[in-house]
């Protein structure tokens, strides 16, 4: 029966919810679709040396940027704070037992912690790193996740090419507080033997013998792929975004249109075009990109003429994509921050309180943003080169992404006008490199301010507003 | 200080063309000498490969390989991938205008094997008539591929031609689903219909086993440098070798998502809400008194339909959600369902977009897919952020999507394979539920009306779309309001 049940529409999200709660109401108020309700246990399956952390690390990033709750447990950590002195391969023996019992409680320490993040940290998905080679261990982890009411899906590295696997050990193993006290052909030598360690015991996963448990097998590094019983969205999301990754070197880059004419005159959105020191960046712009020597660079930019007329000038083929254009700021667009103040100081001071999840009046928010920017972060995994001219709020989500900035920070990400930020993947993470372009351009940054609360005065609003025309 | 106006970008820097906002689409293009807009530069299209690709079926009879052909084409063509199917199938039901029984198919019948490997050419030639002459992105291939020998044939007429190939096969030995296959589509075919059930599953069954012998399926170590897809068993597994680039990786995931369990999919628009009633588009309004009447029935259908495990969608607009209250179970508010943006014309009356924008108002009628509003979208823009919602639907089982007008217009024509030029124009009246459920190689539509009366709010493409229209041309189809 429809009922005189009214809707009131959430003042930060702008999301129509019942005026009273109900017992429907549990999954309302979201702004996104919300397609798990139970939580997800991914299990890392594969020798040393396969990237099964760099996979971890790398996934974790992807999800959390997605907004689902997601961490990395790795039971390598969790042996380093058992044993604080790591000697030698030797530890890794199959016959040792005292070791044995050390590593079996490390991986029980980091079960009861996954317990943790799920039950008492609204966790997602966990991610459990580690080789996990035996069928008896993993037999183990699928019990423990049965009973409480996980889902499993295992990831297994396959790697034989020896080149992958010493460049691997060069990366990421080397520098490992491991062999602090090595010289660089000891460690190799002492890892590949660890390696030996797991060899002989190890069992992957086999299409028919574990045909019932839902998995992935990467073969060298994603030339070929098995996946088996896909159970859910998460799962079909995961499988997807694995296939796209690769581990060719490559940079991105990232910058901002040059300074519009709305930039000059501190108004927010809108679609003006370059003032003339935008000109001479996007110039400058064309320098830089030359004198960098980039093979086959891609050139991105949004649909809006200001990215457009700074991609004119590298006089490069590029694509327009409408998925980044700037945050659509709804009624405020075109507005100063003075006038954004004048006219709507709740807004005003709501954006302050939450600004990742505010939503602008007919507008979006940075985590709309971020589920629009879904593909083209998809799309750049998938490219090597890529040049991306966009604007402020989209830079910054893009941005996080790659430097696994977490939503409060996000929105506050400094991305200032004329400067290109070159992004180079290195080991588990992102090498960042800043270049300043030498051309003035105004500063759009607006830090929080102290007082974020509805009742503030204007000019404890207005105090971090940056200065323009 | 005054903003710059279009196409007088003053600047010391001649590298910088001058720019034009194209008027239908709204997207910024250098202009040429004469102020025309070039076509240099590339609006972001899912194929930024300049290589057509042809996509190569394999398996055994009953494999599931036309309903992958047709369902792919269909999602290809729908996120604007000019794709199409060439069935060897029906090349070979034209050439032997009769068929008598699986004898034709007996690996040692030579005047079948010459005919057949005639239609396969005849099935390529089209091909390459298709993506190299027509401006075809993908070709599907769909026959049994099943030997090496005829795969490694189609990759050579590939790499003559300049063609990417990516193979799918279908591995299946699950007899019950054969079964039903062979009931669903091969009973219904021209080449049975002149046999009753029993016959023909036999003779089937004999179809199939001539091709058993000679099979190759794909393997992980001889076809290593190929690039497939292997399908096991109706998508328990699956096997990913080589995915050269972004479409192929899009058709992969498109391919990991479907599913044939049966099931039902709803559509429907809000009930009809306080702005359809003045007549004025877009908006953000609750429902009228009619469209909470609306919103009861629903409810009560639905209950009546006994859908098991029901998932309801809606947008994030006040008028979807106040109609899915109604129906009493948890829902999902989507974001992408939201109703198209109409930019500086939300919110108005077709007659005051007339008096304010005639020429916008011009436009959209000559190219209603492709038209954007001003500070809007266009129905082109919808369909890319209607995407991770099909891919969601066609994961899910019953799923009941309460949304918007032009957002059904486009999800249905993505079910019943609607082009561009139709898709702006499908009726989606207010108060009718469209229940979709799979048959065979489609769609089976059923249409419920739930007997509230509402306004119409469909307009027909009136006859005269020149920008130098009368007024009242341009207001012939507006349908009544108060």
């Amino acid at each position: 029966m429809f009922s005189e049940q009214e809707l009131t529409q959430t003042p930060l999200l702008k999301i129509w919810v019942p005026w009273m709660s109900s017992s429907l109401s549990q999954r309302r108020g979201s702004s996104r679709p919300q397609f798990t309700n139970c939580p997800t246990m991914i299990v890392m399956v594969g020798l040393p040396a396969r990237g099964k952390t760099y996979i971890s690390k790398k996934l974790t990033r992807y999800l959390n940027w997605i907004g689902v709750p997601t961490q990395v447990f790795n039971l390598g950590q969790y042996r380093r704070d058992a044993v604080q002195t790591y000697k030698n391969y030797e530890f890794f023996r199959p016959d040792n037992e005292e070791a044995m019992k050390i590593r079996r409680a490390c991986a029980s320490s980091a079960i009861k912690d996954i317990d943790n993040y799920f039950a008492k940290e609204q966790g997602q998905v966990a991610v459990f790193d580690a080789t996990n080679t035996t069928r008896e261990r993993r037999g183990v982890i699928i019990s423990l996740a049965k009973e409480k009411g996980y889902k499993v899906f295992f990831i297994e590295s396959i790697c034989d090419d020896p080149e992958i696997i010493e460049a691997n050990i060069m990366q990421v193993k080397l520098s490992s507080p491991d062999y602090e006290n090595y010289d660089k052909e000891e460690a190799l030598v002492d890892f590949l033997k660890r390696i030996d360690c797991y060899k002989i015991s190890y069992v992957a996963l086999d299409e028919e013998k574990d045909r019932h448990l839902s998995f992935i097998k990467i073969f060298n590094v994603g030339s070929r792929y098995l996946v088996n019983r896909v159970q859910d969205h998460m799962q079909s999301r995961i499988v997807y975004y694995l296939m796209n990754i690769h581990v060719t070197p490559r940079s991105i880059f990232l910058s901002r249109h040059g300074e519009s004419e709305l930039n000059l005159l501190g108004r927010i959105g809108g679609d003006s075009g370059l003032s003339s020191q935008g000109l001479k960046y996007a110039g400058a712009l064309s320098e830089f990109i030359r004198g960098q020597s980039i093979k086959d660079l891609k050139v991105w930019t949004s649909h809006m003429r200001r990215t457009i007329q700074t991609a004119e000038a590298l006089g490069v083929p590029y694509e327009q994509w409408k998925a980044l254009n700037e945050i659509d700021a709804g009624v405020c667009e075109e507005m100063t921050y003075e006038e954004i103040q004048a006219t709507n100081p709740e807004e005003f001071a709501l954006r302050d309180q939450d600004k990742y999840r505010y939503r602008y009046p007919k507008g979006e928010s940075y985590e709309d943003l971020v589920h629009r920017l879904e593909p083209v972060i998809m799309e750049l995994e998938r490219q090597e080169n890529v040049l991306v001219i966009c604007h402020q709020a989209v830079m910054r989500c893009l941005l996080a992404y790659f430097l696994d900035k977490s939503a409060d920070d996000l929105p506050y990400l400094k991305c200032p006008l004329h400067t290109v930020l070159k992004l180079t993947p290195l080991a588990y993470g992102c090498k960042v490199e800043s270049f300043y372009l030498n051309i003035q351009a105004v500063n759009t940054h607006r830090d929080k301010p102290t007082n974020v609360n509805i009742a503030r005065k204007p000019e404890e609003a207005l105090r971090t507003v940056p200065e323009h025309l | 200080m005054s903003v710059i106006e279009n196409n007088t970008e003053q600047c010391g820097n001649s590298l910088t063309r001058e720019l034009t906002q194209n008027p239908l689409k709204k997207i910024w293009v250098p202009s040429s000498k004469n102020g025309l807009p070039e076509r240099h530069i590339s609006q972001r299209k899912v194929c930024m490969t300049n290589c057509p690709t042809l996509i190569v079926t394999v398996g055994l009879p009953a494999r599931g390989k036309t309903y992958i052909s047709k369902k792919l084409t269909r999602y290809l063509n729908w996120i604007d991938v000019p794709t199409k199917e060439f069935n060897v199938g029906q090349y070979r039901r034209e050439c032997v205008k009769i068929y008598k029984s699986f004898e034709f198919f007996r690996p040692d019948n030579e005047e079948g094997l010459k005919i057949r490997k005639q239609c396969a050419l005849a099935a390529l030639n089209d091909v390459r008539q298709f993506l190299t002459d027509e401006g075809g992105q993908v070709a599907v291939f769909d026959a049994t591929n099943t030997t090496r020998e005829r795969r490694e044939t189609i990759i050579r007429f590939a790499e003559q031609n300049g063609f990417k190939v990516f193979f799918v096969e279908s591995v299946c030995e699950d007899p019950d689903v054969i079964a039903e296959n062979i009931v669903q589509v091969k009973l219904g075919s021209p080449d049975y219909t002149h046999c009753n059930t029993e016959e023909a599953v036999a003779d089937f069954m004999k179809r199939i086993k001539c091709y058993e012998n000679s099979y190759q399926p794909l393997d992980e170590e001889l076809d290593r440098d190929l690039s497939f897809i292997k399908i096991i068993d109706v998508g328990r597994r699956y096997l990913v070798n080589r995915v050269q680039d972004h479409i192929q990786s899009r058709i992969v995931y498109y391919l990991m998502n479907i599913h044939i369990t049966p099931r039902s999919i709803y559509l429907c628009r809000h009930g009809e809400s306080d702005l359809n009633v003045k007549g004025r588009i877009g908006g953000d309004s609750g429902l009228s008194a009619r469209g909470k009447q609306f919103a009861d029935a629903l409810g009560q259908f639905i209950q009546s339909q006994n859908i098991s495990d029901l998932k309801v969608w809606t947008s994030q607009m006040k008028r979807t959600i106040q109609t899915a209250e109604a129906v009493g179970v948890t829902y999902e508010q989507w974001k992408a369902l939201n109703e198209i943006d109409a930019g500086v014309c939300e919110e108005l009356m077709y007659e005051e977009i007339q008096l304010k924008f005639p020429l916008e108002f011009a436009l959209r009628d000559q190219d209603k897919y492709r038209y954007r509003y001003p500070k809007g979208e266009s129905y082109e823009d919808l369909v890319q952020r209607l995407e991770p919602v099909i891919m969601e639907l066609e994961r899910q089982e019953n799923v009941l999507v309460i949304c918007h007008q032009a957002v059904m217009r486009c999800l249905l024509a993505y079910f019943l394979d609607k082009t561009a030029e139709e898709l702006p124009y499908l009726k989606c009246p207010l108060h009718t539920v469209l229940k979709l459920t799979p048959v065979a190689y489609g769609c089976k539509v059923e249409s419920v009306c739930l007997k509230v009366e509402a306004v119409n709010t469909h307009r027909d493409r009136p006859t005269n779309v020149d920008v130098s229209r009368q007024a009242e041309e341009a207001l012939l189809t507006v349908p009544d309001h108060q």
